[in-house]
């Protein structure tokens, strides 16, 4: 086990090593001045040619691409992110610091309010096949991952927001430590929004997992000797059931990071996804480097948890 | 696809041609018409724009901005003037051609590299699958975005964009399907008879590793056309002159309590052709699996 467990963290190292290249590589591919991966273009138009060679040989881009990416990445090892371009000369480290707890907080919420709700509707749906709640809650589940979470967002503002007058928080976001009241308020709406794809992917997916489970001849015999439908459901299906629909749930892990960039922008929200949408935008390309490394991180870590907890479910697995 | 299979199942001998079978399964399933019929809209649409659209989808008008839907602008008018109406139908030229386009490359490129980490095996699998997973550690959207900033936004920067967030899902699935035929003996006579490595991919691998691949365009379509609406409306994708569903609602988000149509009307579009390419793939697997070959 303890092997497994190192082998899969170093394995997870080397893809966060690759991850570092490929980054680095895309960012190489800005057209124009080398120096904008640094400092904002309208700044480096204003340099005098010896201030542009001094920044040059600041930046060590003067020397090599590999030289260039193993002083960055020397650099990030050493827990030093880069200075962001837009905001003052201010650290990555300190940015990225401020508005990541943000994120895990909503992520969090909206991955274990997705979970629970996407595998209870599943495991409903199989339990009670063909019936017209099933039939409900599969089509809903259909227009649950076609919907675009920017419109999402912008449906439940209208209706909540506008129509019926409730939850008219000042809006953005106020940290629950400050209060804790006005900041339930206002996470209500971007959670569920962030929790509409998992909950209607893993509908989907332990729906014809748990199907499958129930046809087999041990839910039978479980039946046949008079087991209680919730013992059957809680002890025999969901546990056999949940194998498939854990590999889900590693994946919603990137697709919440994905989705917090949309809808943290939708609800004007300071955290990591919003931070991302705007260095993108604002050409401040040190912090979009350092936070697309730091988010990968966290889903390699998230993936490598889902990957050890197969043992928990199906303990005939067993870590080669 | 055409051959006729003939198959006893215990005392009935069904006998269904390979494609009738198909059509029967995909034409029996609701939802899965519905999608097509969504789909064929769109393509029509996205074809004849010209004739559909009631005004030219650039043609701004400020004397008449903010107009609620009315006989003369159907689905009322932009914060510039513009023809909402026409500007949909337009966008579903944009959508479709970057959809197209991004999982046409995506397709290609992935298959292209689970092909060849699948048949050699060994340290090539292991050098294009560590790279994928070094991309599908990153979400798809920030591959994307990130991508569009730094080539720059424009159509054919979209599509790259897009493409290259959506590699890894094919390299994957052409990977493990290619690792299970080639196990097939008739790979194995293939090489034997002195076929090259790459004959051998292309005229024996490809055709049989390729039906589930089917079903992931169809599906991948979707999730492309999903995934240009989220860049446009971040703004980082489609300039905001070209008429783009995701940059629409992101232009109608700031009138979404006095003129919400701007918004709703290019959201609703996205969620119906998204919806259409979904429950045709959903079909499509359906009529497609092999597990059901030769029965009804």
């Amino acid at each position: 086990m303890t092997a497994y467990i190192v082998r899969r963290l170093l394995m997870g190292l080397l893809v966060l090593l690759l991850v570092s290249i490929l980054i680095f590589l895309f960012m190489r591919l800005l057209p124009g001045d080398p120096l904008y991966l640094f400092i904002d273009p309208t700044s480096v138009s204003q340099l005098t040619h010896e201030a542009r060679q001094a920044l040059m040989h600041q930046y060590g881009l003067d020397k090599s691409l590999p030289a260039q990416y193993f002083s960055w990445i020397g650099g990030v090892l050493h827990g030093d992110l880069g200075v962001s371009s837009s905001t003052n000369g201010e650290s990555v480290n300190k940015v990225i610091a401020s508005r990541i707890p943000t994120t895990f907080y909503l992520g969090t919420l909206a991955f274990v309010f997705g979970s629970v709700v996407g595998i209870t509707l599943g495991t409903v749906c199989a339990l009670r096949r063909g019936k017209w709640i099933d039939t409900v809650l599969t089509v809903i589940a259909n227009i649950g991952i076609t919907l675009p979470s920017f419109f999402a967002g912008i449906l439940l503002i209208y209706i909540f927001t506008y129509k019926l007058g409730w939850l008219r928080p000042p809006l953005g976001y106020v940290s629950p430590f400050t209060n804790f009241g006005v900041n339930i308020r206002q996470i209500i709406m971007p959670v569920f929004v962030l929790s509409i794809f998992p909950i209607a992917s893993l509908t989907r997916q332990s729906r014809s997992s748990m199907l499958e489970v129930i046809q087999q001849d041990y839910i039978r015999t479980a039946w046949a000797k008079g087991l209680r439908e919730r013992l059957i459901v809680t002890r025999h299906v969901l546990k056999n059931g949940l194998i498939p629909v854990v590999t889900t749930m590693g994946l919603q892990v990137s697709l919440i990071f994905g989705g917090s960039v949309i809808v943290e922008t939708v609800f004007n929200i300071p955290g990591m996804g919003r931070l991302m949408r705007d260095a993108v935008f604002g050409s401040d390309y040190q912090v979009a480097q350092a936070g697309v490394l730091i988010i990968a991180a966290v889903i390699v870590l998230a993936n490598i948890l889902v990957d050890i907890s197969y043992g928990w479910f199906d303990p005939r697995i067993r870590y080669g | 696809m055409t051959t006729t299979t003939e198959i006893s199942l215990g005392k009935t001998a069904v006998q269904y041609s390979e494609g009738r079978r198909i059509l029967k399964v995909f034409f029996g399933r609701k939802l899965a018409v519905i999608g097509l019929v969504i789909i064929v809209l769109l393509i029509i649409t996205a074809i004849a724009a010209p004739w559909l659209a009631p005004y030219n989808p650039y043609t701004t008008d400020v004397a008449h901005r903010l107009q609620s839907p009315s006989t003369q602008h159907l689905l009322g008018t932009d914060s510039i003037g513009r023809d909402i109406l026409s500007r949909v139908i337009y966008g579903a030229r944009t959508s479709l051609l970057v959809g197209l386009g991004a999982v046409g490359l995506a397709t290609l490129v992935g298959q292209a590299l689970g092909l060849i980490a699948g048949y050699f095996g060994g340290l090539v699998h292991h050098i294009i699958m560590r790279l994928i997973d070094a991309l599908m550690a990153i979400p798809m959207i920030l591959i994307a975005m990130i991508l569009a900033s730094v080539l720059g936004g424009g159509i054919r920067n979209v599509i790259l964009a897009l493409a290259v967030g959506m590699v890894s899902g094919h390299c994957r699935m052409m990977c493990a399907q290619v690792l299970s035929v080639k196990q097939n003996d008739y790979i194995l006579a293939g090489r034997a008879v002195g076929m090259s490595n790459l004959r051998l991919m292309l005229s024996e691998i490809m055709p049989n590793a390729y039906s589930p691949l089917f079903i992931v365009i169809t599906i991948g379509l979707g999730a492309a056309i999903l995934a240009e609406a989220s860049l446009s409306y971040l703004g980082i994708g489609i300039p905001i002159t070209i008429p783009s569903w995701g940059g629409m609602v992101n232009d109608g988000q700031k009138y979404l309590f006095t003129n919400p149509i701007i918004a709703f009307a290019p959201g609703v579009a996205i969620m119906l052709t998204v919806f259409g390419f979904n429950m045709m793939g959903d079909g499509l697997r359906d009529a497609l699996d092999p597990r059901l070959r030769g029965v009804i």
